[in-house]
């Protein structure tokens, strides 16, 4: 069955089967875009928690330690009855296509970007607390150099929020409906082989996908160690 | 890379990668249908000869009929596809329906492992049930108020025993889609109702075989429903209508009976205008 799945998915890539290649193209616009968003609003979220004396600080740090552990179905559900016709958010017409499949993986990354950017950002505030005072830096200032500092380790953040939008299944099957040609992504199409009994089949496009996310990975951590040895 | 151009960079690529959702709105449709219909591969077959007919595009939902019904009543389809006539009578009934139109049928078919250890086998449903009731053998039921469900509750009634309210231990609800059913029972090794399209496309079959076929009570119909655009207003309801008036035509019941699977025809097209 595995050496199967492997001459599978190998005859898969090599053909550059346009069925797999749209499947796979669209499951890394969907997440890609989803990381993208989740950065743009959990960077600022957790530099405002890092900075902040709100009363709102603690609550806010505990409710985005505990979404890290949003079931994705659930968010699925939600997302399907605000986006459905008779929900709150019907008239956008997202369900059943890449816009609401996005918009329901974005609310999975955020939290996780939002995290671990604030520990992040956390741990160079102790580290640079002396050098701020002494400087006289206002807590905006010291802000911008933080992320800035921090800049690599944010970049990761962004391949953490990745990782959990490309390997989730729930809240892309409910949210877009397994669509083929549509709204099919990798998770939903190995969930689509495996109920047919095309275990090998699935299995190969779960190799591919496995393999994609890797290559990801590798392609991140060189443009990093490239980025730092020039900037840094 | 300053932290503003990161931004930037990250901001544009947003903006490129959104438009996918706007696009492909025009010419399509969106159908709520069944599980068996799409993992038997019927609208890989039909959809392809539907659009060079028409110009539509035909986006399949694929769900048990209970959930194909109910994406249907929240408005989220155009056209619903499914084979529970009960649940769709009601439906009708309820003003969430324009009319139900019988598209075809194929028929269920209780499957075993090929020892057949409760010595179901045989033409009738009804006994094979109490065959696999009283030997106590493992049942794997759908659970999932889909069609097929219904179907198997329904020959349960016929038997007077009902395995579901007792919990028997060997009766196992899965909730599951037709297809991680079957992948459930192959594993199990037990007795399982299913259609006969998906058995057919089934891959995994390891040690099962069909036990009971050819029971008329086992003629599983399926019916199609425009949605009641009179509820929904943006229920696109020419070309949805265009997809219905297909399927029962010459042309959409001839494509549906060359649909075969290593010879096997899946779908009897039986239409009446």
């Amino acid at each position: 069955m595995i050496a199967d799945a492997f001459l599978q998915a190998l005859a898969l890539v090599s053909s550059f089967d346009p069925a797999v290649m749209s499947i796979v193209w669209l499951s890394l616009k969907v997440s890609g875009a989803a990381a993208l968003i989740g950065a743009l609003i959990a960077l600022p979220l957790a530099a405002w928690v890092v900075q902040t004396r709100s009363l709102l600080r603690e609550p806010m740090i505990v409710l985005l330690n505990a979404s890290l552990g949003l079931p994705p179905v659930i968010v699925g559900l939600v997302v399907y009855l605000l986006l459905s016709r008779t929900g709150p958010m019907g008239a956008l017409g997202w369900l059943f296509t890449p816009a609401g499949m996005i918009f329901a993986q974005v609310i999975l990354v955020t939290p996780i970007i939002a995290a671990l950017a604030r520990q992040v950002l956390e741990d160079a505030q102790q580290e640079y607390q002396d050098l701020f005072a002494s400087l006289a830096l206002s807590r905006w200032q010291s802000l911008q150099t933080l992320l800035f500092e921090t800049r690599f380790s944010l970049l990761v953040l962004l391949l953490a929020g990745f990782g959990r939008a490309i390997a989730e299944v729930g809240a892309v099957m409910m949210v877009g409906g397994n669509i083929a040609g549509h709204t099919r992504v990798m998770t939903t199409a190995i969930a689509l082989e495996t109920s047919k009994g095309e275990l090998a089949l699935a299995l190969a496009l779960g190799l591919i996908l496995i393999f994609i996310v890797l290559v990801i990975n590798i392609a991140a951590h060189y443009a990093r160690q490239v980025l730092r040895r020039r900037y840094a | 890379m300053k932290l503003t151009s990161f931004f930037s960079v990250a901001a544009a690529s947003v903006l490129l990668a959104l438009p996918v959702g706007a696009r492909a709105q025009d010419a399509s449709i969106t159908v709520a249908s069944t599980t068996s219909t799409e993992q038997s591969g019927l609208f890989g077959h039909l959809l392809p000869i539907f659009k060079r007919a028409s110009g539509i595009d035909v986006k399949v939902v694929a769900l048990g009929t209970g959930q194909a019904l109910d994406v249907g009543r929240r408005g989220d389809a155009d056209v619903v596809f499914v084979h529970d006539q009960a649940a769709e009578e009601k439906f009708v009934a309820e003003g969430f329906g324009v009319r139900r139109i019988p598209v075809m049928y194929n028929d269920f078919v209780l499957i075993g492992p090929s020892d057949d250890p409760a010595k179901s086998a045989g033409k009738d449903i009804v006994a094979g049930l109490k065959a696999v009731y009283n030997a106590k053998s493992a049942f794997v039921s759908r659970g999932d108020k889909s069609g097929t469900h219904a179907a198997e509750l329904r020959y349960w009634k016929q038997t007077a025993l009902d395995p579901a309210t007792e919990k028997a231990s060997w009766y196992r609800e899965t909730g599951s889609g037709m297809g991680p059913a079957l992948n459930t029972a192959a594993a199990m090794n037990g007795y399982i109702l299913a259609d006969r399209g998906t058995w057919l496309s089934f891959k995994n079959r390891q040690n099962l075989k069909i036990v009971v076929e050819g029971d008329t009570k086992l003629f599983n119909q399926y019916g199609v429903m425009l949605v009641n655009p009179a509820k929904h207003a943006h229920v696109k309801r020419d070309a949805g209508q265009k997809f219905i008036d297909w399927l029962v035509s010459a042309e959409g019941q001839a494509a549906i009976a060359s649909y075969k699977i290593g010879g096997e025809q899946l779908f009897f097209p039986n239409a009446t205008k």
